[in-house]
């Protein structure tokens, strides 16, 4: 139990963020603060029981989690394999050095693996309405969200969370140009969980998106999988609206390119102030704010409907 | 009229209503409102045992899932305990218990001991009590050795067995049953309605249990509501409603050779084949006289005796009712 | 000529199975249109720095991309298709079921998964393609010949990816789990079909085990056939002897697995 808390200690620090906007389920009454922060707590105490429940059955089969892991960790790898491929007959990429790359691909691949740790299991929803398995979930004394975001917590992802860090770490070492401040050294762990929550309210969005659409769930990876993709390679490359779209509308960019881009030194394609570059957190509360109401939307239509 | 008296579960003109959408072609679809539950009142008073029962599409399912929460009603008043279940879900869950009879409430892929122990915490059960219906719920419904094997893999009935424990680990104040017997065999239906008897008797939770099976209403429910296109059809025993809906039972006889059909009063013959024949006699008549009536004046090899099916009951009642319920 | 009728009619079965996932199908265009975009500037930036890697041009480049995100599907470059439910058939014994019907095996699931592909082609080939065509200055021929001669790869490679995904149905029936080999099919599907990065451009030794390999008659071989980058009777035998093999080897294993099945009883 204790390796278990560990893990779900270092994960709940990710899932409050996302929780203080959006915990519970839709269509309550109680709206008094003291009842949604209550709401909010048993939300995270539902999450860390069922997620805890996996753990454990996950390390029961200590060598089929060291395999699937493993393979996680290889498929996810794939990614920057394909860049080191790339700069085989390359030396830079959109005036991009490899070092200044992988410092991007390790932000964006940290923060798209902390949320798929944390509640990647999400895009199972769509199957759970078909299913009518999502009933059993509105009997139990839980917000649903929380249920269904542990639901099937697979440890495995830890493997895109570590090659995630590794990339990066070999993007710090390598890097040669940077001049280092405090101020960007603080941003990269900033980046890491603006980024991961982010990332959790996209799936969160995702899934809301499932109620009404059940059987088009693949949508949501083309936001997901391909955001994570896109931020993987310098803004630079992509033509300007898509940028714009990225900025504004769908906010990705401040997952790593806004922030990363102040630590290289690097200029944006877009004419935008400097302290924009530490929006991150500020953007990362909204989006998780607007996922939280997406979700009670679904789920209060989802009651209404039945399926 | 009864005194006003605030009952556990009440209803008041609950209705539910749904938007269906129909393909007429390519590209156009039609709307169509579906009444599933159309003004539904009734008071479940606690300790009640009540049996819910209908035709398939009747509204039964639809009605537990309001009383549960899951789905929000689209008018009318409904309190369980004096909860609101749309409004105060999770509030209302920690008092109830569900079982499915067709999905489980426990983790697919998990041992069962698994599921009861993330229910233990989650429904924050004190130790002591959790222990202690542990314990009851592993020996009454024989769930020993189950309690290591993946739910995937426990036949129906052991998986019917251990949802009822999981339902009642935290001592709910209500149970709600949907369909709990459906697919069992004798044996296991036959433990699961002693198992659910001694629940109501002993510690007095109250019970609606909504089935197809007449058999599980006959031994366990004292009171039965009949609910047919979304409309209360009847409320009140059992007994009444045969006498209401004028069922009639069936009694197979098999002679001795091919004879024209058997003549005695109180039952009429509805069909021959051969040596055998179908007599319809009324269900709330017992079949004794009738059967020694048969075997002095026959040549009797066998028979044997067939109850009403619930959709038999309700098409009478419904051919017969023009409008409203019996209290 | 009855089983050809016969088989004729699983195939147009498969066709119209994955016919009715309407919603889906928009929905995987979209995303494959999406990650099409993304591949593209990506390509675009690579071509920029070396102008004829891989002996493509840019326009080729990226003609390649909007083609590998057609054919994704087609090829069921990352496993699905039939595989799960094949497994699936195994594990639960109902393939004893499958062994008794009037047709073979192994013909059974290739007819339903040709009509599955062609499916997947149009429903899911055409739109991409054509959104490619109008966002990027692509390289398409205009004359009937080599889109037929593409026509031809295409199916040929859908036959070499069946034998990979059968001989990979098969190998998960043996072992207790079988995520594990789906999941390792995948990666080699991905990585080695050309969907990252074309074979051509793999440096060195790498890529010419690479350019070996099954994996490469799926979306590499049809693509340079369309594009004229290589010589289509060639790639043919290619595809041609891959199929074979797989194919063969496919058959050999499902006898064995076929006894086993049939001691244990399912």
């Amino acid at each position: 139990m204790g390796e278990a808390a560990g893990v779900t200690g270092a994960v709940e620090t990710g899932v409050r963020e996302d929780r203080a906007a959006h915990g519970g389920d839709g269509g309550g009454w109680d709206d008094g603060p003291l009842s949604r922060t209550a709401r909010v707590l048993d939300g995270v105490r539902a999450y860390r029981l069922i997620v805890a429940m996996w753990i454990r059955s996950t390390m029961a089969y200590r060598a089929s989690f060291a395999m699937t892991t493993f393979g996680n960790f290889v498929a996810t790898a794939l990614d920057f394999l394909t860049i080191v491929l790339m700069f085989s007959q390359i030396d830079s990429l959109g005036g991009y050095s490899l070092p200044e790359i992988a410092f991007l691909y390790g932000l964006s691949s940290t923060a798209f693996g902390i949320a798929d740790l944390v509640v990647g299991s999400m895009d199972r929803l769509g199957r759970r309405v078909r299913d009518g398995t999502l009933d059993t979930l509105l009997v139990r004394p839980a917000p649903v969200l929380a249920q269904v975001a542990a639901d099937r917590f697979a440890l495995r992802r830890l493997g895109r969370i570590t090659q995630g860090l590794l990339v990066l770490g070999y993007a710090l070492l390598a890097l040669d140009d940077v001049h280092w401040t405090v101020l960007k050294v603080l941003l990269v762990p900033v980046m890491m969980v603006s980024g991961g929550a982010i990332f959790c309210a996209v799936f969160v969005g995702g899934a809301a998106f499932q109620f009404v659409a059940r059987d088009a769930a693949e949508v949501q990876s083309a936001f997901t999988y391909g955001g994570a993709t896109l931020l993987q390679y310098p803004p630079g490359l992509f033509a300007q609206d898509l940028v714009r779209g990225v900025t504004f509308v769908f906010p990705l960019a401040f997952v790593n390119w806004l922030p990363a881009l102040y630590v290289l030194g690097r200029p944006y394609p877009l004419d935008l102030p400097e302290w924009v570059a530490f929006l991150p957190p500020v953007v990362a509360a909204g989006c998780c704010a607007l996922a939280g109401l997406a979700w009670r939307a679904g789920l209060r239509s989802y009651r209404s409907t039945g399926s | 009229m009864e005194p006003f008296v605030e009952s556990f579960i009440e209803l008041d003109g609950v209705e539910k209503v749904f938007d269906v959408r129909k393909k007429t072609g390519f590209m156009r679809s039609e709307r169509r409102e579906v009444r599933a539950v159309d003004s539904i009142s009734f008071r479940v008073a606690r300790g009640e045992m009540v049996g819910y029962i209908g035709p398939n599409g009747a509204g039964k399912s639809t009605t537990i899932k309001m009383l549960t929460g899951i789905l929000t009603p689209s008018g009318g008043r409904l309190r369980v305990a004096g909860i609101d279940p749309s409004r105060e879900r999770t509030r209302l869950a920690r008092r109830i218990g569900v079982v499915f009879g067709q999905r489980t409430t426990l983790w697919w892929d998990l041992p069962l001991i698994d599921s009861y122990r993330l229910m233990h915490r989650m429904y924050r059960i004190p130790d002591a009590r959790y222990k202690e219906n542990l314990d009851r719920c592993v020996e009454l419904l024989e769930l020993a050795d189950l309690l290591d094997v993946p739910v995937r893999q426990l036949s129906l009935g052991q998986r019917m067995r251990g949802d009822i424990a999981a339902a009642l680990l935290h001592d709910p104040e209500v149970l709600y049953l949907d369909e709990p017997t459906i697919g069992l065999d004798v044996i296991s239906k036959a433990r699961v309605r002693e198992f659910l008897r001694d629940l109501n008797t002993e510690r007095g939770t109250t019970v609606l249990l909504t089935t197809h099976d007449l058999q599980d209403i006959e031994q366990l429910c004292s009171r039965v509501m009949v609910i047919d296109h979304g409309r209360l059809m009847y409320d009140g025993p059992l007994t009444g409603l045969h006498e209401v809906g004028d069922s009639e039972r069936t009694l197979v006889v098999d002679l001795e050779r091919e004879l024209p059909p058997i003549e005695v009063p109180s039952a009429r013959v509805v069909r021959v084949e051969g040596p055998r024949q179908w007599l319809a006699f009324p269900a709330s008549e017992s079949a004794a006289p009738l059967v020694a009536r048969i075997a002095a004046e026959y040549p009797l090899v066998d028979l044997s005796v067939r109850e009403p099916d619930i959709e038999a009951v309700i098409a009478k009642m419904y051919a017969d009712r023009t409008s409203g319920s019996l209290a | 000529m009855g089983s050809g009728r016969l088989y004729a009619a699983v195939a147009a079965g498969g066709f119209r199975r994955y016919a009715t996932y309407r919603a889906a199908t928009l929905a995987g265009v979209f995303t494959n249109t999406v990650f099409g975009v993304i591949l593209a500037y990506t390509y675009i930036a690579l071509w920029d720095e070396r102008p004829h890697l891989g002996g493509y041009d840019q326009s080729q480049a990226l003609t390649y991309v909007w083609l590998g995100q057609a054919l994704l599907m087609t090829m069921c470059v990352m496993g699905a298709g039939f595989e799960e439910e094949l497994i699936e058939r195994i594990r639960t014994g109902d393939i004893a079921i499958d062994l008794y019907r009037p047709a073979d095996l192994q013909l059974w699931w290739l007819a339903q998964d040709l009509g599955r592909a062609m499916f997947h082609l149009l429903g899911r080939g055409l739109i991409p393609v054509a959104f490619g065509a109008w966002a990027f200055d692509l390289t398409l021929p205009t004359s009937v010949l080599p889109w037929l001669s593409f026509l031809v790869a295409v199916v040929l490679g859908v036959v070499v990816s069946y034998g990979i995904r059968f001989l990979v149905s098969l190998a998960a029936f043996w072992l207790l789990d079988g995520a594990g080999i789906i999941q390792m099919a995948w990666l080699a599907g991905v990585f080695c079909s050309g969907m990252v990065l074309p074979l051509n451009v793999f440096p060195g030794v790498l890529g010419e085990i690479v350019r070996a390999l099954p994996w490469a008659a799926l979306i590499q071989a049809p693509a340079d056939v369309l594009m004229g980058e290589a010589d289509p009777v060639g790639t043919y035998a290619f595809q041609a002897g891959w199929a074979v093999a797989l194919l063969a080897a496919g058959r050999a294993v499902q006898a064995v697995a076929t006894r086993r099945v049939v001691v244990q009883g399912g």
